[in-house]
């Protein structure tokens, strides 16, 4: 069912114009990466100051306020080109490991970020502005970078396979 | 000549080692890749702000100083990332058409952020307390360039792959 699922992806015609181009494929991928390096470098700007290592200057909310619009906008852009990449060549990437690890670990960092945001972050007005970041936020911003590093490695992993 | 020091290169024991050892070439992109994302996220912040269009609580001598560290430092990562993937792989690079415009445009950005900041060093050292108001329009091509080349560096780099 899902096999059939992803060939009739496969046969879509944006996906076989991809596959049949020789300069979709890398275009689609530059802009991906491109993508992929906004989103991942602006969350590491947000874990770090919560991690209490850089940007202590600053307010956490009102950093992420400045940053995480357009991490959204990066990641939007990632998921469209991502998607597009994956389509030309379905079964080949479902099958292989660094792609369901790289899946895998996307949805353990947005679960990571939607405890933070419903627990930790709901007080941000009261330890956001002080000179430590509390342990909660440690824990989340140090799990946050460690699974995008995850994510940036099984991406370019999905390429040598 | 070009292909002389390839053939060279790619004779050396470092060259060898780096080709030879199956995890070296990935796990030194991966660290390249990193590099290349805290660039690009520190000169889209701060490029924006040039622009008027994020961040414009803080001043630019203030993002400057938070930003400009970070680019230099992993500025410094990609150099020496970048020599291990040439040494493991002269051909792949040296003589890649995507590579040299990289190059090129990776010199064009360094000259475009150091002439940027010589300007807006002087301003401060008048007695300013950011850029001089009459540098804003300075300030908005500066962060126009600086963020189409940065992207473009990132592009051809990744292009490197696909061309000759």
């Amino acid at each position: 069912m899902f096999d059939s699922f992803l060939q009739w992806l496969e046969s879509t015609s944006p996906a076989v114009a991809i596959s049949e181009s020789s300069w979709l494929f890398p275009g689609i991928e530059s802009v991906h990466v491109v993508a992929i390096a906004l989103v991942v470098g602006s969350i590491t700007m947000v874990d770090l100051r919560l991690l209490d290592v850089n940007l202590r200057d600053r307010p956490v909310g009102e950093l992420t306020a400045e940053i995480l619009p357009w991490t959204w906008l990066s990641f939007a852009v990632a998921v469209c080109t991502g998607a597009l990449l994956f389509a030309s060549n379905a079964t080949h990437y479902w099958g292989t490991v660094p792609f369901r690890a790289k899946m895998l670990l996307l949805l353990l960092a947005g679960l990571n970020m939607v405890v933070f945001h419903a627990t930790t972050n709901k007080s941000v007005e009261v330890w956001g502005t002080q000179a430590h970041t509390p342990r909660a936020a440690k824990i989340s911003g140090g799990v946050s970078l460690s699974l995008w590093i995850g994510v940036v490695t099984f991406g370019r992993w999905i390429g040598f396979v | 000549m070009l292909d002389g020091f390839i053939q060279w290169l790619g004779a050396t024991q470092a060259s060898l080692v780096i080709s030879k050892v199956f995890w070296i070439i990935p796990t030194v992109q991966i660290a390249h890749i990193l590099a290349i994302s805290v660039v690009l996220a520190s000169m889209a912040m701060f490029d924006l702000r040039l622009l008027g269009l994020a961040g414009t609580r803080s001043s630019i001598a203030t993002l400057s100083r938070r930003f400009m560290p970070w680019l230099w430092g992993a500025l410094i990562v990609l150099a020496l990332s970048g020599s291990i993937l040439i040494i493991g792989e002269p051909k792949r690079a040296l003589g890649n058409v995507s590579f040299e415009i990289k190059m090129g445009l990776l010199a064009t950005a360094i000259a475009v952020t150091l002439r940027f900041q010589a300007i807006l060093k002087r301003d401060l050292a008048s007695g300013g307390a950011d850029l001089a108001a009459s540098h804003f329009g300075v300030a908005k091509i500066t962060g126009l360039l600086s963020l189409v080349l940065w992207v473009g560096i990132a592009i051809a780099g990744r292009l490197i792959a696909y061309s000759g």
